[in-house]
């Protein structure tokens, strides 16, 4: 296919850190899970706000202020039609996936959760879908309730099925997990749940970088995401909330721009969605985030889904023809996320020497302790590609880790 | 020059044999291989060095002035680089031991070539084999 590999090649160069070398290697970059890297438009974006635009938003009357804010609410309704929101208002701005949950975690149970209570996640969640709940469910007594998986990662729908019981005030989990690439079936779990009146939160930071993501579509009552795993920058995430759960839950951080007034006695919030942003946002961040979407928009899902397809399937046959080396997540619904380990070697030995010949992939239990004790295994080894991968990097990669297994052994 | 400056100057003679880090981490590699390490019922968890992403267990114990250190784990790279340390503080006295100046681990680059997971790992290796030898001054 020279077409796909010319066009590579060039949206390669749109990327200045892919050109690194690292310890005299060039750069391979498989840890697209944990961040995604990014494109000049990006980094010009920011650096274009702080040198001609820059000053604070939704406070002054002056001509930068207004100019700041302008591209602010640009960028969040990039992001309504990115998503397929109804309102624009339903997209609060955070500073990442962790902190929309823990604004869904503290808020909407101090409305809704009581003593006994049920809060549904899963086996497969990152520990920013766990901690929040758990704490939550600590100060107003609600019980957590765990939806195990098979062994190919996938959920078990039929436990799923029999936790959702009237007691249940929310369900929450994750798009696709981080460290399996595995892709949960939400839309059938928003159906079941809905059918029962529950709300449902998507952990979707890994989602959103794969394929189009259509809230309505999907009916999701919140959705989370990151734009650093959307090559955008860090510090900006984004909560979507349809509007009324939005409007019935209370702030959960508390100071300017999140108001209407202010007396000692009574203090009167601000319309959504500024009663969730509290305090000076990432202005900078939040404006690029706009430039990354664009960028992705441009390159298309349908390229990226067919490029990552690629690379999915051509790494996972050449690692599966490695003696002793397993993979985990074998669900047929995968993204482009392989975990795996060798037999008798530790992964943290095999990341540092990949590191050495310039590969970056994660090693550990990727925030994801309790699913890896479901799986059996201390920790794993996760090569996550982006469409700006090439197959010519994951045949180096194998030639590579064929040379640790060696060394190690 | 005294004995433990000794050792380290010879780890770090041996280590400018090579000039990639990819050999150098084959010789640490070696060295683990090579090292003793413990038996599977000797590996109590209360003998676990905390701080290390992969699992190190550091026992010692002290005999006519000695410090005895066995010590294992289930990375190789690890465990190579226990061996290394041992290598300088293994059957010393305490006061030798907590004398030390570990000038080794900056000369060969090690330090700077571990992911800070690991780095802080060597640290905490470090502190344990201190703050054993310490109970025995
Ligand atoms: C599935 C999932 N959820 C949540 C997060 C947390 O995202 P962030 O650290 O950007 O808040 C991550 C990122 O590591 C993730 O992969």
């Amino acid at each position: 296919m020279p077409d796909l590999l010319t066009h590579i090649d060039a949206i390669r160069e749109d990327f200045p850190i892919l050109s690194k070398t690292i310890n005299k290697y060039p750069l391979v970059y498989f840890d697209n899970a944990a961040s995604t890297q990014k494109p000049k438009v990006v980094i010009d974006t920011l650096s274009e706000y702080y040198k001609n635009s820059y000053s604070n938003i939704h406070r002054g009357v002056h001509h930068l202020s207004q100019i700041g804010t302008d591209l602010y609410e640009a960028s969040r309704k990039k992001i309504q039609s990115f998503i397929g929101a109804k309102h624009a208002h339903e997209v609060v701005f955070t500073s990442g996936t962790t902190e929309a949950i823990n604004l869904v975690a503290q808020s909407f149970c101090k409305k809704y959760v009581q003593k006994g209570d049920h809060i549904i996640i899963t086996e497969l969640e990152h520990h920013s879908n766990i901690v929040p709940w758990q704490m939550a469910a600590e100060h107003y007594g609600a019980i957590i309730k765990v939806v195990p998986i098979k062994p190919d990662g996938s959920l078990h729908l039929d436990v799923f099925k029999s936790l959702l019981t009237n007691k249940v005030k929310i369900v929450a989990l994750n798009h696709i997990s981080n460290t399996l690439g595995v892709v949960n079936p939400i839309k059938e779990i928003i159906d079941l749940s809905h059918q029962k009146n529950i709300p449902v939160l998507i952990d979707g930071a890994q989602a959103v970088a794969h394929g189009s993501v259509d809230v309505q579509d999907l009916d999701a009552d919140f959705y989370c995401f990151s734009a650093h795993k959307l090559f955008g920058p860090t510090g900006v995430g984004v909560l979507y909330g349809k509007e009324k759960y939005l409007n019935a839950i209370p702030p959960y951080k508390g100071g300017g721009d999140m108001i209407k007034t202010v007396k000692f006695e009574q203090t009167t919030y601000n319309d959504l969605p500024f009663k969730f942003e509290a305090g000076t946002p990432n202005i900078a961040g939040v404006i690029a985030f706009k430039s990354a979407i664009e960028y992705v928009e441009n390159i298309g899902f349908a390229f990226i889904q067919k490029q990552e397809d690629l690379l999915l399937n051509y790494a996972t046959t050449a690692l599966e023809n490695i003696e002793g080396l397993t993979i985990y997540g074998t669900a047929k619904q995968k993204a482009s996320v392989i975990s795996f380990t060798v037999k008798g070697i530790h992964p943290y030995d095999l990341g540092t020497l990949l590191d050495q010949q310039g590969f970056a992939l994660r090693t550990g239990k990727h925030c994801t302790e309790p699913l890896l004790d479901a799986l059996g295994v201390d920790s794993t080894l996760r090569a996550s590609f982006s469409f700006y991968n090439t197959i010519d990097e994951i045949d180096r990669f194998v030639t590579a880790l064929n040379k640790c297994i060696t060394i190690l052994a | 020059m005294n004995f433990t400056a000794a050792i380290q100057e010879e780890i770090i003679s041996e280590f400018e044999l090579f000039d990639d880090w990819m050999d150098k981490y084959s010789y640490i590699i070696d060295l683990g291989k090579e090292f003793g390490g413990m038996l599977d019922r000797e590996k109590k968890d209360h003998l676990l060095v905390k701080g290390c992403q992969s699992k190190v267990w550091l026992k010692s114990d002290f005999n006519a002035g000695i410090m005895n250190f066995k010590a294992d784990s289930d990375a190789m790279i690890t465990k190579g680089i226990v061996a290394l340390l041992l290598k300088v503080l293994n059957q010393k006295a305490p006061r030798e031991i907590l004398d030390a100046d570990l000038f080794f681990i900056e000369k060969i680059g090690l330090k700077a070539h571990l992911s800070m997971n690991r780095s802080n790992g060597l640290m905490a290796m470090i502190q344990r084999i201190k703050s054993d030898a310490e109970k025995h001054l």
